[in-house]
Parts: structure tokens; C-alpha cells; sequence
């Protein structure tokens, strides 16, 4: 049997959604520190194996093990032996024997991660499948509205987000950001709008405890965050949409549309951003955005994700 | 066979299926045909006795819809091991698809595979292609490959997708006395989906296939039958809708005919939530009222069959992403037993709790069939109906080899000896089927298949293929 990982938001629950977030409030305050880094993980390896490209999200979880003192190892499918034809099974199974301790896996295909957890001894961190979920996004999402709430309210961050509003913007059918964010938002106790055309939201919502709109100026309006998701040129092939000029134009948020907006309302965005499609360059730069504070977020939850996996019993007690 | 060979065979104790009751008695095998149903028959010297007690006997079961895949992909199947899986799980007929690589969408394919399968332990019927390299563009020479005995023509694995080709099909079918088989599948609405498009797809961010790519080819399909006047069957109808349309097409007379496979019967779309690429078929599993709607549908007779879709595939296809694997599930083995549970056993049986789960859906869907919502139980006849006797007809293997019954003095020793008290959980690795995806892995099942007689010859002793 494999160790206990972290493949769906819908795993944590809304305790273990909270348990990382304060165990990630620790860690955030070590990224202040002139050495930001602690012994907690010295000897255990963490691998990230890697099937899509991702700059973005193998750094965050590399620097998040090499701050909590684990080795890490690298895996990318374009430099490995996946070339040669070698199976997704051996290839982890091989990982496995050289006694990794945690594999954060990303790939392209919904469910690998929950397939290699079935696999390996090592404990498997979704590091983001195809549309399914991207559930440590998620959490550095949490994280990052929680820590704009404080600072707004000027108190310590709360341990939910009960009658916040956040519109989720655009391609949620094809996105994994927005699965793992709507489990989550919703676990702590956010009001989750999710805003598209009818093609680019899922074929059901049943279950999911959202409300759906279809017209982005009615909705901005009634919500205090929006987060807006990348939109791909490929959708255009498929007719998911006309093109990107009438995305832009009914979803994208632009600076006319920014300018309307209420000064508190917050943006947010998983990164990388199409500036001028989706969202406007200096909106995306303003002070209204969290897009900064997300990247930041990602290392510090991505440290309690792994301690907690990792850690044994006597170091997460005195930890 | 020579017939000189084979041996006298009594199958003793058992109850024997006819065609409308079933009845204690034995069975008198000898010389490849029954000789004597009845009581307590005398067993003549130098017989061999089957126990039988305590099972259903019947007649050789046929499935309409298996893939046994030689030639192309002799690692996946072969038609000595698929008709070995066959044997195993009851049959003695089984129509072999024509999606094998290449084709059999020629004369000389017919022949070839025709040949692989004289030695076989089941009569193997050879399907053959409606279109050139199952490509949906041109006709495949169907009279031709009719006038070798095919009987039926699919391009089973793809729906032929332009209405007109279908219509030319039909029409150029009718006078050739043979029967087009379609799998309904528009592929313009799959759009690369895997799965059922639903709440499962869309929590499971995998691209679903709306209910309505089987059924708007179905519909279009059951249109061009009345504007032919050609017979078509329908393979593996998995929504509420399909078989509601069915249903009035045969109201209005129409002569077409349908079938379902075991999994769309007994398992829905839930089971994808583990990404499990056992779980990828074509069509996709769905919603439990559609699975109601299904069992509804062979319960009153609108589906005539069940067939497998028996579609091995090699291990490390299975060990893919979801939605990078090849749809398909072995059945062979199993139909017998998974229809039993889920046609003959009710909510006073002792059911095994997942055949028990999907009879009864706790969530309505909004997706409703105007069947009956409670469908009465199938019995020892119906059961053997939709498994042996009806594909039979189907297929023309009751005419020509004379499978699916009725059992009585004179007809071939094709028979079927089923305990439906013996409980047994499925080993994909225990067997017979060269490839190991079943979706019933580690499931238990209600009765199992315990003798099988084909033309008189004894392939299964036991629950053991004898060859």
C-alpha cells in the first residue's frame, strides 16, 4: 500500500484544509528569515516527475523541499527515458526503488497521479492533472485570500472564508485550477460564482455547490474576488469560443472594465497570465492583484504539504 | 471433430431450460446430438455421467459481439484462447468482429479467419466490415464475403458516420439476406470524449461523450430502416433513450434488433472516479438509470440479447492514462454469471452488495425512460433466451450449426450446464482470455458456468476447459 498523499482537495476536508494552512503560516515566516530554511525533511528526497512542462509549479515545490532541507530530484519527460518508449509504470516504479520518499507528480492525462499512488511505496503529491485538479494551487489560493483578508481587517488570519464572494472567470471546463479552488473555497465556507460561456463551464456543476452566470459585468458587481483563468488559442479550433478579441471582450477583464470596479475588489490568477487576453497588463499589475502573493503562497503550502506527508510523528508534534 | 470420437455423455440431476419452462430431468448426449431429455435416464454402458445437480441445463450460449483480435494482435487474443474464454463462460457459438488488423473486409479475410477457427472449441461465425477498411467511405464487397456464409457486417469499433453510405448500405444489403450491425456512435459529438459526459466527467475534468453521440445515430439509423425496409441489429445500446427508441421502433413494426452487454447492465460511471482504464469501453458506462433502463429493456424483450463486446486488450494498454488507453473489457468468462445477478436475482436474493448497489440508485436521475420503473425478474428462460436462443436467431447460428436450442432428441449437443448456487470471485489472471481486463476483478459473482457440451463433444468438465 502506499502512503498517505495529497491527490484531490476533496481528500483534506475542511480540518486538513486548515491544519496546512497554519502549518504553512510557520513556514511563510521561515521565507522571512536570512537563511529560510529548516532541518525538518534533512534525508528524505523528494522527486518531481514531471510529464508536462511546468516552470512554474516544479520550482515552487523544489524550493519548498530544498527549505525544508529534503534532497530533491528531478524527473521531466523530455530528458528521460520516457523517450525510449518506457512505460509511466516503470518509470515510477524505478523512481520508487531508488527510495524517494515523495513523488509530486504532473502529467497531462486527468487521474496519473492517483494511478502512481496505486503503484509506489512513496507518498504522491498531485502536482497537476490534465483537468482534474491542482489541489496545492488551491491551497496557496486559500492562503493568499486569507492574508489579504488579515491585512485588510488588520487582525490574524482566520481559519475560514465564510461569506466571501469569488467569481472563478473563463475556461473553467478545461481547468484544473478551478476543480481543486471550488472544492476548496467551498470546504472554507467561500460563495463560489463560476462565469463563462455556457462552453467553456462544465456539463454539470451537480454537487459542486456553486452558482453559474454567464454575463461577467452582472456578477462583478456582487463578488469581492475574481479569478480569472487562462484562455487557450486552442479553443478556438475546437469552437468553444470565436475567437480571443470576443473573449476578451464579454470575459476578459479589461482596464475599462477594472476602472468600474469597487477599490477593494481583489484579482487573482494562477499564472501564466495572457496580458491583453484574459486580463489587462496593468490590471494584472495593480495593486488590486494577488498574483504575486499566489507564487509566494505556492512555496509556503508546498512546505506544509510535504512536512506533513514526510515529517514523522515526533517532528510534526514539536514542529 | 470426428464424430466417431466422441463420447456418450448423460448430463444427470440437473433442470433442463427449454424454450418455454424449465424441468427436472437429464440430458442423453451421443454421437454429437441429444438423444433423450426426461427423468432419470439410463445411462448406457461406456457413458460418461456429468453431474448436473442442483444447475440450470440449457443450450450453448451465442454472443453476438466478440473480438478475438487474430490476425493484428495475437498479444491481446487469439481465437484458440478467446474461444477457450468462450467455452469457459458457456458458449458455443460466438461471431467474431471484423475490427481485427487488417480487416475483414474481403473475401480472403473471411477465409483465412475462417480457417484459424476450425480447430476452435466454440464455432467461431466470421463478422465481416460494411465498409473498406472500416474506414466509412466505401462498401466493403458484401456479397461477396455473404456468399462465404457471412451473415453479419459491422464496423463494430466505429459507427459508419455519413447517413448516405449507411442508406447505400442497407439498400445494397436487403436482397443479400444478410444483417447489418451498427455501433452507434457519432463521432462529431464524442469530440474526444472518454467517458460519459455527466457530473462524473465533469468533476473528473475528463472529456465526456454526451449520451446523445449513441443515440442521434441510432435515431437517424432506425429512420433509414424504415426508409429501406433493410434489417438492422443494434450492438451494445447503453442509455435510457436508446432503448426507449428501440422500443417504438419495434412498436411500429420495424425489423430491427438490439443488444446490451454485462457491464452496461451492472456498472455506471461512478466506477471512472479512480481513473482506472478498466473502466474506459465503448460506449461509456453510465448513470445508474440508464442502467435501470437497460435491464428494463432486456426484461421486456425490447433488447433481444445480451452479447459481451469481449474486447481483450494487453496488459500494459491498461497500465495507460485514462484517456490515453483503448476502450474495451473481456466478457466472455463472466457474462453468464453478471446477467444471472442482475436479470435473475432480486432484493430478497442474497446479492453480492455491488450488483445490490447500482439496482438501486439512491439519486433519481433527471435522464428518465418511460420504462416501467420496476422491471419483474427474468427466469431460467429468459435468461437463456437472451443468451442463447435469440442471438442464435440473430446470427443464423441456429440454422446453420444449430445453436440456441431448443433442446429436444435430435437436436445438436450444444449445452450449457450452469450452477447458479456456486459463489466465486473473478482472478483476471486465472483466466482463460490471454488479456486480464476485466471490470469484474475481484468481484463476486452469483453461479458459474460448470459443463459445456459443443456438438456433443465435452470442452468444459468442471469449470475446466478440457483442450
Amino acid at each position: 500500500m502506499s502512503r498517505p498523499g495529497l491527490l484531490s482537495v476533496a481528500d483534506l476536508g475542511r480540518e486538513g484544509i486548515v491544519e496546512l494552512l497554519h502549518l504553512a503560516d510557520s513556514f511563510a515566516q521561515v521565507a522571512a528569515r536570512p537563511i529560510p530554511k529548516v532541518p525538518a525533511l534533512r534525508g528524505r528526497t523528494v522527486a518531481t516527475v514531471f510529464y508536462e512542462s511546468s516552470t512554474r509549479t516544479r520550482l515552487s515545490f523544489e524550493t519548498a523541499a530544498k527549505r525544508l532541507s529534503a534532497d530533491t530530484m528531478t524527473f521531466t519527460a523530455q530528458t528521460s527515458s520516457v523517450t525510449k518508449g518506457e512505460s509511466l509504470r516503470d518509470t515510477v516504479e524505478t523512481l520508487d526503488a531508488m527510495g524517494v520518499d515523495a513523488m509530486v507528480v504532473r502529467h497531462a492525462s486527468a487521474g496519473v497521479p492517483a494511478r502512481v499512488a496505486g503503484w509506489v511505496r512513496a507518498a504522491v503529491v498531485n502536482g497537476g492533472d490534465g483537468e482534474h485538479e491542482h489541489p496545492t494551487q488551491a491551497l496557496a489560493d486559500c492562503f493568499t485570500l486569507r492574508e489579504a483578508l488579515a491585512r485588510r481587517g488588520g487582525g490574524q488570519p482566520a481559519d475560514d472564508l465564510k461569506g466571501l464572494r469569488v467569481a472563478i472567470v473563463g475556461d473553467v471546463r478545461h481547468s484544473r485550477v478551478a476543480r481543486s479552488d471550488v472544492l476548496a473555497l467551498g470546504a472554507l465556507g467561500a460563495e463560489v460564482v463560476l462565469v463563462g460561456p455556457p462552453t467553456l463551464l462544465p456539463p454539470s456543476t451537480e454537487g459542486w455547490g456553486v452558482a453559474v452566470a454567464h454575463d461577467l459585468d452582472e456578477v462583478l458587481g456582487e463578488v469581492d474576488v475574481v479569478y480569472l483563468l487562462r484562455i487557450q488559442a486552442e479553443r478556438l479550433r475546437e469552437a468553444f469560443v470565436p475567437s480571443l478579441e470576443e473573449y476578451t471582450e464579454r470575459f476578459g477583464l479589461t482596464r475599462a472594465r477594472a476602472r468600474r470596479l469597487p477599490e477593494e475588489l481583489l484579482v487573482m490568477h494562477p499564472g501564466p497570465m495572457v496580458r491583453g487576453v484574459e486580463i489587462d497588463a496593468e490590471v494584472a499589475g495593480s495593486a488590486r492583484s494577488l498574483v504575486t502573493s499566489q507564487v509566494r503562497s505556492g512555496v509556503a503550502v508546498r512546505m506544509a504539504v510535504l512536512f506533513r506527508l514526510l515529517a514523522r510523528a515526533e517532528e510534526r508534534a514539536g514542529g | 471433430m470426428a464424430e466417431a470420437r466422441l463420447p456418450t455423455v448423460v448430463l444427470r440431476g440437473g433442470t433442463v431450460v427449454g424454450a418455454d419452462r424449465a424441468e427436472r430431468g437429464d440430458v442423453l448426449v451421443e454421437g454429437g446430438r441429444i438423444v433423450a431429455i426426461g427423468p432419470g435416464i439410463e445411462v448406457p454402458r461406456g457413458s460418461s455421467v456429468l453431474d448436473a445437480g442442483g444447475c440450470l441445463v440449457g443450450p450453448g450460449l451465442v454472443d453476438l459481439h466478440a473480438h478475438l483480435r487474430e490476425p493484428g494482435h495475437e498479444e491481446a487474443e487469439t481465437i484458440e484462447t478467446g474461444s477457450r474464454a468462450a467455452a469457459l463462460g458457456g458458449y458455443s457459438a460466438v461471431v467474431a468482429m471484423a475490427n481485427t488488423d487488417p480487416p475483414i473486409d474481403h473475401p480472403a479475410a473471411v477465409r483465412a479467419v475462417a480457417e484459424l477457427a476450425k480447430g476452435a472449441l466454440v464455432e467461431v461465425a466470421v463478422a465481416g466490415a460494411i465498409t473498406k477498411g472500416r474506414a466509412g467511405e466505401r462498401l466493403a464487397p458484401l456479397a461477396e464475403m455473404a456468399a462465404l456464409g457471412v451473415r453479419i457486417f459491422s464496423d463494430d469499433g466505429r459507427g459508419v458516420q455519413h447517413a448516405g453510405l449507411m442508406r447505400r448500405a442497407l439498400e445494397y444489403a436487403r436482397p443479400l439476406g444478410v444483417l447489418l450491425a451498427q455501433h452507434c456512435e457519432d463521432e462529431d459529438l464524442v469530440a474526444g470524449g472518454v467517458m460519459h459526459e455527466g457530473a462524473w466527467s465533469s468533476r473528473l475534468g475528463l472529456p465526456g461523450q454526451p449520451a446523445l453521440a449513441e443515440e442521434s445515430m441510432l435515431a437517424r439509423d432506425l429512420d433509414l430502416v424504415r426508409l429501406t425496409g433493410a434489417p438492422m441489429h443494434f450492438l451494445h445500446l447503453s442509455t435510457a433513450r436508446s432503448v426507449e427508441l428501440v422500443r417504438r421502433a419495434r412498436a411500429e413494426g420495424l425489423p430491427v434488433t438490439a443488444e446490451a452487454t454485462p457491464h452496461h447492465l451492472t456498472l455506471t460511471d461512478a466506477e471512472v472516479a479512480g481513473f482506472d482504464p478498466l473502466y474506459r469501453v465503448n460506449p461509456p458506462l453510465r448513470p445508474a438509470a440508464d442502467v435501470a433502463a437497460v435491464r428494463a429493456g432486456l426484461l421486456d424483450g425490447t433488447i433481444d440479447a445480451v452479447a459481451t463486446d469481449h474486447a481483450p486488450h494487453a496488459p500494459d494498454t491498461k497500465e495507460l492514462p485514462f484517456d490515453q488507453a483503448p476502450p474495451g473489457m473481456i466478457g466472455l468468462e463472466t457474462a453468464l454469471s453478471v446477467a444471472y445477478g442482475a436479470l435473475c436475482l432480486g432484493p430478497e436474493d442474497d446479492v453480492p452488495g455491488w450488483l445490490r448497489a447500482v439496482a438501486e440508485p439512491d439519486a433519481p436521475s433527471p435522464r428518465r425512460s418511460q420504462a416501467p420503473p420496476v422491471p419483474r425478474l427474468a427466469g431460467a428462460v429468459e435468461l437463456f433466451r437472451l443468451m442463447s436462443s435469440r442471438p442464435a436467431a440473430i446470427s443464423g447460428l441456429d440454422a446453420r450449426g444449430g445453436h440456441g436450442g431448443p433442446l429436444a432428441p435430435g437436436a445438436r449437443g450444444h449445452l450449457c450446464v450452469f450452477d447458479p448456487g456456486e459463489r466465486w470471485r473473478v482472478d483476471p489472471g486465472a483466466g482463460a482470455s490471454r488479456s486480464a481486463n476485466t471490470p469484474f476483478a475481484s468481484r463476486e459473482l452469483v453461479g458459474r458456468v460448470r459443463h459445456v457440451l459443443v456438438a456433443g463433444e465435452p470442452v468444459v468438465v468442471g469449470g475446466e476447459a478440457q483442450r
